[in-house]
């Protein structure tokens, strides 16, 4: 059960951060997805949810993403479907029902750091930054990485480039987490491999990208870097699927995710 | 806590506790089609709408509805009434627990799918579980509902 004790509506995102630090324990609301679903006490919550993070915007360079953005909107926003192929919105197509995307939001997701998230790999793959109230723009990769303090997560930001990018899965039901989570992408001779869900957090493989920026992608290198992939990273177990079972899943998944690439270039 | 809200087009000042959840908000104000089923977000039992588009009750803060309009099936008698001919035709209900929040889904999905498809419904229609109907039933309903060729 959740108890919430003081729900704060910042006025401003000034507010939002210094309540946030000011307030030791507080927690940012965001979808409340994963919130619900355990029990715990909250002395102060923020909710964002009169800010107008829920915007996807363009630019000259980018498309901005806010923190209060739903996975529905990811999904169906003709800016986010037309964003590298659309890999962004084919990653969070099965999470769950129309109505649960429709409540939860991609900052939750982000800021949450989740493992298992679909969204974070396919951001990964693109290379996506985020922007905080107080700390500024830092990228995606290194908050996954870092340490860091108290903030507001702003919006996140994916550049557009020319990429070509693709989202692969496998579920025990289509709903259902994954149980492990691969995104590729190319650009030029540049290219991203990103693994997540192993069942730890997604990490980019260069072995991989480094071996088809040498090698070009080829039907037979996209194999070659789905088995480097499976060498490079550590796989784990949890209920959803055993370290050994995702490492054999791996390599297929990446393959698979670079033929689709290979047919769209 | 207190809040002014809109439920089925009637303005409501509703009194909540901090983390409750709107399902939980809804019943105790006396809708009781919006049904509690897994209670983890995941079976679409409690579907109502927030601003027209369909959302899970059970996942949404009671504290975020000032200033929203919230519909529960109690507001869509009729929409509900024809589409739930189509289940009678097809012999698609069983229990009738998850019909309230089904009937919001497939409401809404009616309204939003331009050109509807059979892969397309039942990619909308995910999130809404049902243990007795087995789903063959309710798709011939709802293929012929939507107009589907």
């Amino acid at each position: 059960m959740l108890e919430i004790e003081n729900i704060i509506f910042p006025a401003n995102l000034g507010e939002a951060l210094a309540t946030v630090r000011g307030i030791p324990g507080s927690v940012v609301l965001g979808g409340c997805g994963y919130l619900r679903l355990g029990s715990r006490k909250i002395r102060t919550a923020i909710d964002l949810a009169r800010l107008g993070l829920d915007k996807i915007v363009e630019t000259a360079d980018t498309v901005e993403i806010g923190a209060m953005v739903t996975l529905r909107d990811v999904e169906t926003d003709a800016l986010t479907v037309g964003l590298a192929g659309g890999v962004l919105a084919k990653s969070v197509e099965n999470i769950v029902g129309v109505q649960l995307r429709k409540c939860v939001t991609l900052g939750g997701s982000v800021a949450g750091r989740y493992p298992f998230s679909d969204p974070i790999t396919a951001l990964m793959a693109v290379d996506a930054e985020l922007l905080f109230h107080g700390r500024g723009v830092i990228s995606l990769q290194d908050y996954l990485e870092g340490k860091w303090g108290r903030d507001i997560l702003v919006k996140i930001i994916v550049p557009k480039r020319q990429w070509i990018a693709a989202f692969t899965s496998v579920r025990k039901s289509v709903t259902d987490y994954a149980v492990l989570n691969c995104a590729v992408s190319k650009s030029g001779q540049d290219y991203r491999v990103v693994v997540g869900s192993r069942p730890s957090r997604a990490l980019r493989v260069t072995t991989a990208e480094n071996f088809l920026r040498e090698n070009g992608l080829t039907k037979k290198s996209a194999v070659r870097a789905g088995e480097l992939a499976a060498e490079s990273l550590q796989f784990g177990d949890n209920p959803r699927g055993s370290g050994e079972y995702r490492k054999k899943i791996c390599p297929v998944l990446v393959k698979r995710a670079l033929l689709e690439v290979l047919d769209a270039a | 806590m207190q809040l002014e809200t809109t439920i089925n087009g009637n303005k409501i000042v509703l009194d909540f506790a901090g983390g409750e959840f709107l399902a939980e908000t809804l019943r105790r104000y006396g809708y009781l089609s919006v049904k509690e089923g897994c209670d983890t977000g995941s079976c679409g039992l409690c579907t109502v709408w927030l601003d027209g588009a369909p959302v899970l009750s059970c996942t949404t803060l009671t504290a975020r509805m000032e200033d929203h309009e919230i519909t529960t099936i109690e507001a869509l008698n009729v929409e509900a009434e024809e589409f739930a001919q189509f289940l009678v035709a097809e012999g698609a209900e069983q229990c009738g627990f998850c019909a309230p929040g089904f009937t919001m889904t497939v409401l809404a999905m009616r309204r939003e799918l331009k050109h509807p498809t059979v892969e397309s419904i039942n990619h909308y229609l995910a999130g809404n579980l049902c243990r007795c109907s087995g789903y063959k039933g309710q798709m011939r309903a709802i293929v012929k509902y939507m107009g589907v060729e």
